[in-house]
Formats: C-alpha cells, sequence, structure tokens
C-alpha cells in the first residue's frame, strides 16, 4: 500500500511545515510581530497546504489512473515517490515564500475558498455519476435487447439461459397501482390531519399529535415492511381475500399500499401542514367576518388558496411512493402479472431492481443489465415528479410572500 | 354627495323572522357539516395514531422474543479417547477433531440427563433426545475445550442451546398442535422438554448472545445474532460521519456564505434538492456501477456502503446545515467584518461555531436516516452471509459485514418462522439507536437553541 503509505507522510510533512512556517514567521518578524502581513499561525497553514495540496493532486491522479486501468497497481511505488518529492518541493516553496510583506492569510484563504467551492461541487458530480452510470449501462443494455420490446412489452420472464422476455410495462402497471392506493390511503388521512392540527388543534393537543405523527416519518421502511409481511398480509389473506374468494397470497397490492400509504401520512400532512400556515391569516378572518363557520372557511377559502402547494405535495408524496423499495419488496410479492384485482401479488420496478442485481449477476447479460435501464425509468419519472412539484410550490409560495 | 338612494332595494329570501334560540334548518346543516368536518379531522388523526401503536407493538411483541433464549444445562462428560485421541493435549492436535465427534459426546450427555431424570414418555425416539439441542451446541462445546485443553476428561456443566423448535415451544411460537404436523420436532420431544423444564434443567434467560453473535445458517435460527450487523452498522456510520459531515458543512458554508448569485450557484442548488428526492434504491445502482464495478472496491464492504450513504446523506446534511447559518443573524457577521475581520474570519469564527448546534441536529438525523436505510444496500453485496467479524479498523472497511437493516430482510427471506422473531427483534435494535440518536438531537436543540 505505498499510495496510503505517502497519503500519511504527506500529512507528516504538512505538519511538520506548519511549526517551521510559523517559527520562521515569528524569526522573520523580529522582536515586533505586528511588522508581518498576517498572523504567524497563517503563515504556517500556508506551508502546510502548499505541501499537502501538490502530494494530494499526485496522489488522486495516481488513484485515477489505476481505477481507469491506465498504469498498473504496481505503479504505486512510483506514484508514492513522486506525491512525496511533490510534497518536499511545496514545503521548500512555501517555506522560503515566507516574509514581513508576504500575504500568508489571503494565500489561505483563497485555498480555502477552493476546497469548499469544490465541496459543493460534489452534489453536480453526484448527480453526473448517476446518470452517467444509468446511461451508460442502459446502453449496453439496448444494444443486447430491443428497446421496442422493454418499453412496450407486457410480459416479464427473465430467464438466465437467454431468451427471456423483458417488458417494463406489467411491472409499471404494479408501480402505478400500489402508488395509487398508497396516495389514495395518505393524502386524505393526511390532508384532514394536517387542516386538523392547524384550524382546530389546540396547543396541547397539537403539540403531543404532530412529534407522534413525526414518528411515523423517522421509522426505516424496513420496519413498515416488516410489518407488511407478518402482520397487514396475513390479515388481508385471511380476513378479506379468502373468504370472498379473490385469492390466497399473502402479498399483495393492497397490502403493500396500505402500509406504504401510512408510511407517507407524515410527509403528506407536514408538507400540507406548512403550506396552510402559509396561507394569509387575513383570508380567514375575512371569510369568518363575513359569517362562514371554520369549516366553510377551510373548503372554501384555505384550501383553494393552498390548492398549488397541495398538489405539489402530493406530486412528490407520489415520488416517494414510485421509489419507494423495501415495503413492496416485502409486501407485494414478485409476480410480474397486471390484473385488478388488489389482493394478488404483483411486482414494481423497484423489486425487480433488487431481483436482477442481488446475487451472482453477470454484466454482460441484458438479465442484469436490465436492471439498469429500469433504473434509468425510475429515475426519470421521480426526477420529473419533482421538477413539477418544485415549480409548483415554489410558483405558490411567491404569491403570498 | 352621492345619489344612490340609501335604502335600495336588495334581493333578500324571503325568510320567516324566527327567535335566535331556534336555528332553522339551514343553521342546523351548517352545523352539522361543521362537526362533520371536525370529525373527519379527529379520524384522521386517530387512525395514523393507532397505526403508529399498531406498528410498534406488534414489532415489539414479534421481537421481545429474541431477547430471551432457553438453555439446557446439562454435565457433559468430555471423553478423552474421542475428543483427543493422540492423549497430549496439543490444541493443534485436538483442532482435527471435528464437530461431530463433540455432538456424539452431547447426545450422550443428553440421553443420560434424561435417563438420570427418570422420564418415561411413550412414542419417544433417540432421535427426539438428541434434536433436543441445537446443531450450534456441538460448536460452542468444541470453541470452549479448544480454549481450556484441560476441561478433558472431566465433567462439565454446561448450558448448551435447545432446538429452534424446543425454544420456540417454551415462547408459545410451537404448540403440540404444530408439532405433530411439523418432521423437525414431536409432541412427544416437547412433552420431554416440558419435563426437564419443570425439572429446572431447562431454563429461560436473557439472551445477550443475540447481540454479540454473528448471522447462523438457515437451520439454527436459535444460534444467530445481530453482532456483525451492528459492527458493520457502526462502521458505516463511522465512514458516514468522516465523509459527510466535513463536505456537506464545507458545501453549505460555500453555498450560503460566498457564492455569487449566478447561474452555477443556481444550478448547484437544484441539484442539491433534486438529489434529497432520488429514490435510495437508485443511489445503490450508483454505488455498484461506480464503486463496485469501475472503481473495483470488494463487495458486501462497509466502506462501499458507507460511501453510498454519504452521497445519499449529504443533501440533508446540506439542507440542514444551510438553514442553520442562515438563522446565524447577519449582526454577527457585519460586527466581525467592523472590527477589520476578513469574510473567511467571521464565518469561521463566529457564524459556524454559533451555528453549531443546528448543524449537529441536522447531522444527527440524517446520520439517524442513514443508519435505517437497507435498499441501496441490497444493491451492493450486504446480503451476503457473513459469518465472520470484520477487522478493526481501518482494515475492517474493507472486509464482508451485514448492516442491520440488511440483517433484517436477509431473515426474513429464510423459511424457518424463528427468523422472524430474530428479524423482529433486530429491528427493536435497531430502533433503539434511533430512538437514541433522536433524543440526542432534541436535546441538543433544547440546550443550546437561541433565539435571535
Amino acid at each position: 500500500m505505498p499510495l496510503s503509505w505517502a497519503l500519511f507522510a504527506s500529512f507528516l510533512l504538512a505538519a511538520a511545515g506548519y511549526i517551521v512556517g510559523r517559527s520562521r514567521a515569528f524569526a522573520t518578524a523580529g522582536p515586533d510581530v505586528r511588522k508581518l502581513h498576517s498572523r504567524p499561525t497563517y503563515h504556517g497553514t500556508s506551508v502546510a497546504l502548499a505541501a499537502l495540496l501538490p502530494a494530494l493532486a499526485v496522489l488522486g491522479l495516481a488513484s485515477v489512473l489505476r481505477l481507469t486501468g491506465v498504469v498498473t497497481p504496481e505503479s504505486g511505488l512510483v506514484a508514492g515517490t513522486i506525491a512525496l518529492i511533490a510534497a518536499v518541493l511545496g514545503l521548500g516553496v512555501g517555506v522560503m515564500r515566507i516574509g514581513q510583506e508576504y500575504q500568508a492569510r489571503n494565500v489561505v484563504e483563497r485555498m480555502v475558498l477552493g476546497l469548499l467551492m469544490l465541496s459543493s461541487l460534489i452534489a453536480i458530480v453526484t448527480t453526473a455519476g448517476i446518470v452517467l452510470s444509468l446511461v451508460f449501462e442502459t446502453g449496453h443494455f439496448f444494444q443486447l435487447y430491443d428497446w421496442k420490446a422493454f418499453f412496450f412489452g407486457t410480459e416479464w420472464t427473465p430467464r438466465f439461459q437467454g431468451n427471456s422476455r423483458l417488458g417494463i410495462v406489467p411491472l409499471l402497471w404494479g408501480t402505478m397501482y400500489v402508488s395509487a392506493i398508497a396516495l389514495l390511503v395518505a393524502v386524505p388521512i393526511g390532508l384532514f390531519a394536517a387542516v386538523y392540527m392547524s384550524e382546530y388543534a389546540s396547543r396541547r393537543v397539537r403539540g403531543f399529535v404532530k412529534p407522534a405523527i413525526e414518528v411515523l416519518a423517522g421509522i426505516p421502511t424496513i420496519v413498515y415492511g416488516l410489518f407488511a409481511l407478518i402482520t397487514v398480509g396475513p390479515l388481508l389473506r385471511d380476513y378479506f381475500a379468502q373468504p370472498l374468494g379473490l385469492g390466497n397470497s399473502g402479498t399483495s397490492v393492497l397490502t403493500a399500499g396500505l402500509v406504504m400509504g401510512i408510511m407517507l401520512i407524515p410527509f403528506v400532512s407536514s408538507l400540507s401542514d406548512d403550506i396552510i400556515n402559509a396561507v394569509p391569516q387575513s383570508l380567514r378572518d375575512g371569510a369568518l367576518g363575513l359569517g362562514s363557520t371554520p369549516s366553510e372557511t377551510v373548503r372554501q377559502v384555505v384550501l383553494p388558496a393552498a390548492l398549488p402547494g397541495i398538489v405539489g405535495a402530493v406530486l412528490l408524496a407520489a415520488s416517494r411512493a414510485i421509489g419507494e423499495t423495501m415495503i413492496v419488496v416485502l409486501g407485494a410479492g414478485a409476480a410480474a402479472q397486471m390484473s385488478l384485482n388488489p389482493l394478488e401479488a404483483m411486482t414494481t420496478i423497484t423489486v425487480k431492481i433488487v431481483s436482477q442485481l442481488t446475487g451472482d449477476s453477470d454484466f454482460n447479460s441484458p438479465e442484469t443489465l436490465v436492471a439498469f435501464a429500469l433504473g434509468l425509468t425510475l429515475f426519470v419519472i421521480t426526477l420529473a415528479l419533482n421538477v413539477v412539484a418544485l415549480i409548483i410550490v415554489r410558483k405558490y409560495r411567491e404569491q403570498y410572500e | 354627495m352621492t345619489d344612490i338612494p340609501l335604502s335600495r332595494p336588495v334581493d333578500v329570501p324571503d325568510r320567516k323572522p324566527g327567535s335566535l334560540l331556534q336555528q332553522d334548518a339551514r343553521t342546523k346543516a351548517r352545523n352539522a357539516a361543521e362537526k362533520r368536518f371536525r370529525l373527519y379531522g379527529v379520524i384522521a388523526i386517530a387512525i395514523s395514531m393507532i397505526a403508529l401503536v399498531v406498528l410498534l407493538t406488534t414489532i415489539l411483541s414479534a421481537g421481545s422474543g429474541a431477547f430471551r433464549q432457553t438453555y439446557l444445562n446439562i454435565p457433559v462428560t468430555l471423553d478423552a479417547a474421542v475428543l483427543d485421541p493422540k492423549g497430549n493435549r496439543d490444541p493443534a492436535e485436538m483442532a482435527k477433531v471435528l464437530t461431530v465427534s463433540y455432538g456424539r459426546v452431547l447426545d450422550a450427555a443428553v440421553e443420560a440427563t434424561v435417563a438420570r431424570h427418570n422420564i418415561q414418555i411413550e412414542g419417544l425416539s433417540e432421535d427426539d433426545i438428541d434434536n433436543l439441542i441445537s446443531k450450534e451446541a456441538s460448536a460452542q462445546v468444541r470453541d470452549r475445550v479448544l480454549a481450556d485443553p484441560e476441561l478433558i476428561g472431566q465433567t462439565v456443566e454446561f448450558d448448551v442451546l435447545t432446538g429452534g423448535r424446543i425454544d420456540g415451544f417454551f415462547k408459545g411460537r410451537v404448540t403440540m398442535e404444530s408439532a405433530a404436523r411439523d418432521s423437525n420436532t414431536s409432541p412427544q420431544q416437547l412433552q420431554l422438554a416440558q419435563e426437564l423444564a419443570n425439572r429446572g434443567e431447562i431454563v429461560t434467560r436473557f439472551n445477550w448472545n443475540f447481540l454479540t453473535n454473528a448471522d447462523a445458517s438457515d437451520q439454527r435460527p436459535e444460534a444467530a445474532g445481530v453482532g456483525v450487523a451492528i459492527l458493520g452498522s457502526l462502521y458505516m456510520m463511522l465512514v458516514v460521519l468522516v465523509l459527510a459531515v466535513p463536505i456537506g458543512v464545507a458545501a453549505s458554508i460555500y453555498l450560503e456564505e460566498f457564492a455569487p448569485q449566478n447561474r452555477i450557484t443556481d444550478i448547484i442548488e437544484v441539484n442539491i434538492s433534486n438529489l434529497a428526492a432520488v429514490p435510495s434504491i437508485v443511489f445503490g445502482i450508483l454505488g455498484l456501477a461506480a464503486f463496485i464495478n469501475f472503481a473495483g472496491l470488494p463487495q458486501s464492504a462497509p466502506i462501499v456502503g458507507g460511501l453510498v450513504l454519504t452521497l445519499m446523506t449529504l443533501p440533508t446534511i446540506i439542507i440542514s446545515t444551510r438553514a442553520a447559518l442562515k438563522a446565524v443573524p447577519p449582526s454577527i457577521r457585519d460586527a466581525a467584518l467592523g472590527v477589520g475581520a476578513s469574510k473567511m474570519q467571521s464565518v469561521f469564527h463566529h457564524v459556524l461555531p454559533l451555528a453549531m448546534p443546528g448543524i449537529l441536529t441536522g447531522t444527527i438525523i440524517g446520520l439517524a436516516q442513514a443508519l435505517g436505510e437497507t435498499a441501496p444496500l441490497l444493491l451492493i453485496g450486504m446480503v451476503a452471509f457473513v459469518r465472520n467479524f470484520p477487522d478493526g479498523l481501518p482494515g475492517g472497511l474493507m472486509d464482508p459485514a451485514s448492516a442491520l437493516p440488511v440483517q433484517v430482510y436477509n431473515w426474513t427471506q429464510r423459511s424457518d418462522p424463528a427468523f422472524i422473531e430474530r428479524a423482529s427483534g433486530a429491528i427493536i435494535v435497531l430502533l433503539v439507536f434511533l430512538l437514541c440518536m433522536n433524543v440526542l438531537a432534541i436535546w441538543l436543540r433544547r440546550k443550546f437553541e437561541r433565539r435571535w
């Protein structure tokens, strides 16, 4: 591991540089420290950074080259040596620069600003990484599998011997069905809860109920998944599906939808709560002053005024529902089919991404690569929903500000 | 001034002049609608509360069994002829003796115990007696003997794990009726277990091993624990803490304090808010493509999980840190600049320390989110069956490990229903960690929050 040793050594050099730089700054200042342009610590830091940054740059470049396969891992020794030489040179230059007029603080601050700027670019790099990896592997997939058969195929039967049918339509149907049920549960409950809490509830009730609903938001989705698997699924099977003759499956669209609906309640309610509270009090006072009851005020004045924001909140919740994984993996089942019966097991895009990518996967077969195409579809759908929702919410906010 | 007549005729619906104390039909209808509307709100809140309570009680009651474990207390005669055929007590030689031999020694010990208590049960087979104890028990005894070879030849008291079905019987999961249909146990075996329990040989105790053991194979739910998963989760949280916090805080400082209002800043901001809403499984795909396939990092390693979770939590941390920085009033910055500090000094010496409580709270909540995240970890191979503990830091970051939520998923995929109990138990452990983190966050906020 010469690279990590080189890294360690450059950190040591930087620490040494800090001490040397500081004491040299004191020495050049003579008896009166105020003669220096910058405080001695800045001189020390500037030397340390001068030693560290070139070494880090060399090491970073070396690791990138190694990952892309341009150089062999054995060249690590060379790279480490170059990095150390760079660190020593940087140290030397840094120490030489020190003088009474040298503006060490400005130099250090410029370097720190650069680091801050680099950190903020990570978000863009992440997005680029997501898009690139998805697009790249999806392209690979479409070379092996016809894109028309993927987007319009109504059959999903992956076989690892080959000759699989990988149509996204049944998965899309399952995803939409589960999300629709989840929204049917979450939107009315969340909305009514939000209205009650912002318009009716006393301070005490609000202080108790609001955190309790937020607890629902803090519970990991795997917990909801297990709840669907061990409680809701068997309950629906024994008391609804079997007596009604609608199926015999412990996992079903309704199970996943109900549990996901519970998960989304706090999401809908806290977003709508914010939006309802943003409606100016004067509108309410006007309606109440004209003699409407509180519920008429809410229905005819507050909700219409908050409507765009609530639509945005619902869209955000929908994007959550579509991208949710663990609840559907444990609750909805794995059978890719298109049926209207909500008590039957169906499957979703996220479930199939998990099942195609876990276990031993061969990155040259369409059965594995299809997961990237599914991921790209999911990414595009949720991104579109988010963008539309954000635009609506933002537009609405400006209205009353 | 105006020529509108004061008494302009208005279309007033013809209403009978009634008493104010007597509501007319319309008022009644409006008041009823008002009550109904209120009721809907109460119902909505009640449903969410009930859902929360049912969710938690189901998990707690299903998982509490994992924290108790039944043990059979038996004297085992460690026969030197079987366990140390060479007779020289050399650990290297003794390590060659397989677990199967220890199994035979244990079977004899169990049979002796049953005979000693003179328990007679009709139709009880020898297999029933031998299967009373877990298959893990022989490994348990072997480990202890290899650690202390002097035990050989003596008769030592052991608390050995009972089999999964026996354990389930004492927790109410297995009944006589279900045992009759089960090929792994029989009503006779359960009767025997009950007799032994009556005589105080089988006891149910708190199960520390659940917190320290590694995962166990499909046939041995009684030996499975979350030790490796806790350690793996801990390693991942360390990676997230070391990477996400400095990068997130640095990015927030830049965006909040230094960034010029231009197009690039706009793009970065839109990007961050979009990243916060990207489904977590997409981050898993990114991790698989970028860190495992492209960068060649090992599968199932905490470092990869940590990197993926870092990218996932960065937006959360950035958003909360920016809110905390924004809450520091501009007068602080102006005062610092006024006495001659540079912009950088005003931020690092004054604004950042004041925003610290808010940043910490946001960070802890982001970490809690990352701790419970499952989907992306499934894709980077954390579902693998891991029996060995990862090494200490930093090398352990590269070793295969599990994570708490993934371990839960893993156990739900096993056929033995005893694993559902284990999965719920693991969730309790996870929820306890989350609870601690959230309480810490709330405490920090209460203690250090300042109103300006």
